[in-house]
């Protein structure tokens, strides 16, 4: 997987922000999340209370970057997610300065 | 004041009645003819029988179904219900084919799941920790 600056740019982004390196965190533990659980995980975990259209933002940046990956089983939407263009950034760029 | 009466919006008055009383296990407390094909359909728990009632309401009015769409989107659900065991509640349900969207989940001051009522919402069941 090749990658342009735009790609990177909007995997690094996605990556500047602690909320969504926390929901990344979150997603890594298991496959196919609603926004529902995620934020109820939040509540569990003891994170600060984050307003749903706030998680569903932040989500969509990441799904944007392509880090997040989006399955409907039935009408909701869950979220997975993928690291494929994370190594492909680490491949293309910061993998030449480690 | 005191809230004697909740409701969640269902596709279906008669099927709802089949889910709510014979696969949850509620009562019907009241059935009143409201012309039109709509009932004013109230549900109790047994446990509770002078408790809250759940009022389970016709959709037909043009916002509800966005609004439940776009809930069920986002996993959201419409009602929450507590139980004693939620070991022996999930059993129970997925017995009779419920199907769950949450498997049950730590939620910090209470586990928790979440399943498809068949009529358009998603159903949270807690338990509260002891």
């Amino acid at each position: 997987m090749s990658m342009d600056a735009d790609q990177l740019d909007r995997i690094f982004k996605a990556l500047a922000d602690p909320t969504r390196r926390g929901l990344v965190d979150r997603l890594a533990t298991r496959p196919g999340q609603s926004l529902f659980e995620l934020c109820a995980a939040a509540v569990a975990d003891g994170q600060p209370a984050m307003s749903r259209q706030a998680v569903s933002q932040h989500l969509d940046m990441l799904e944007k970057a392509g880090l997040v990956q989006v399955t409907w089983v039935g009408r909701t939407k869950l979220h997975t997610l993928d690291l494929t263009p994370l190594r492909a950034a680490q491949a293309a760029w910061l993998g030449r300065h480690m | 004041m005191k809230i004697y009466v909740t409701s969640v919006f269902v596709d279906n008055q008669a099927k709802a009645l089949a889910f709510y009383r014979d696969l949850l296990g509620f009562q019907v407390k009241h059935d009143i003819d409201m012309g039109g094909g709509n009932r004013w359909l109230t549900v109790v728990s047994p446990e509770a029988p002078e408790g809250t009632e759940l009022l389970l309401e016709p959709s037909g009015h043009p916002a509800v179904g966005p609004y439940k769409a776009a809930l069920v989107t986002d996993g959201i659900p419409a009602a929450s219900f507590m139980v004693e065991d939620m070991d022996a509640e999930v059993a129970r349900l997925k017995g009779k084919g419920v199907q769950f969207t949450v498997e049950p989940m730590d939620a910090g001051t209470v586990l928790m799941a979440v399943f498809d009522d068949t009529c358009g919402n998603l159903i949270q069941i807690v338990q509260m920790k002891g």
